[in-house]
């Protein structure tokens, strides 16, 4: 095997290895939160009025973070709980476009202002990405 | 930059995760136990996909290294920038933080904002995760949401462009 290929696996085996603890940790919430909480709740935080709807999905999704893989597996559970899938789009772009967490760290290394807006146009674009996808899907 | 690459976080949450679940465990047996199944049965679904991911990963890793990335983007042309920071954006790979010091660089020799912020919202888009996506949300779905965000990531870097640069 040449080294190449080697340094692949083994930089693709440590990005899988890191993304384990947290996706058992949601898999293990997900599974409580379905036993533990009765399946209205959710349609509570959700409102099923598509523009506050997707403006909660983009929400949740700033401020939480983590591999894109656990938006997915949240967004799917989401879906399955009846909420609309204009929330969960919104939610699992703001996921991989807002970086709450990583906000300082940008600030520092591309200037506050860069940050502040980049970050708060994907905020914003969540919300739009996700109103034009699903408008998109229920066309075609 | 390593503050935010040796954190335990996720291993906080494990542990408590698995304290929850003891918890349970003493106070309703059968409801720890049907947790546990349903947590069992995302996982069986999810592993042969995570094999296909880790494959693309490799392939991803053994094709692309990021120094070469930075390399094609400083030579880039006013024309082609939208179109490489698109391109150079989804097929980049590892951390968001590790990407910051070579975009300050790049900044350095002309790459504008707008470029950077259209190089990082494409870095959304992982090739591949979308086995991933496609398996919870549908081919449709993925192929839609990839070019609205495709577009959306070029509209942002003209703002960006025209407000900052």
């Amino acid at each position: 095997m040449n080294k190449k290929l080697r340094q692949a696996i083994h930089k693709s085996g440590k990005a899988i290895y890191r993304m384990i603890p947290i996706m058992i940790s949601i898999i293990l919430l997900i599974g409580l939160v379905n036993a533990l909480i009765p399946k209205k709740a959710f349609t509570y935080l959700f409102s099923k009025n598509i523009f506050l709807d997707s403006f909660i999905g983009g929400a949740l999704g700033s401020i939480m973070a983590g591999n894109p893989v656990t938006s997915y597996i949240l967004g799917g559970e989401f879906l399955e709980q009846g909420v609309s899938l204009i929330a969960v789009t919104a939610f699992i772009v703001a996921w991989v476009t807002v970086g709450m967490v990583q906000l300082p760290a940008e600030s520092m290394m591309l200037g506050k202002k860069f940050a502040l807006m980049r970050n708060g146009l994907s905020f914003v674009f969540s919300i739009i990405v996700a109103l034009i996808t699903v408008f998109i899907l229920g066309i075609i | 930059m390593k503050i935010i690459d040796r954190s335990y976080t996720a291993y906080y949450f494990l542990l408590l995760m698995i304290l929850i679940y003891v918890l349970v465990f003493f106070i309703n047996p059968d409801k720890m136990f049907s947790s546990l199944n349903f947590s069992y049965n995302i996982v069986k679904q999810i592993v042969p996909i995570f094999a296909l991911v880790f494959l693309l990963m490799v392939v991803t890793n053994y094709f692309v290294a990021p120094e070469k990335i930075a390399k094609y983007i400083g030579k880039q042309s006013k024309k082609k920038k939208w179109f490489l920071a698109v391109v150079t954006g989804i097929i980049s790979t590892g951390p968001i933080y590790m990407w910051y010091p070579m975009l300050k660089e790049l900044g350095k020799k002309g790459a504008s904002n707008g470029f950077t912020a259209t190089f990082l919202y494409n870095r959304a888009i992982k090739p591949p995760l979308l086995p991933m996506i496609i398996y919870y949300f549908g081919i449709k779905f993925t192929i839609v949401l990839t070019v609205v965000m495709i577009i959306f990531s070029i509209v942002q870097g003209k703002i960006i462009e025209e407000v900052i640069d």
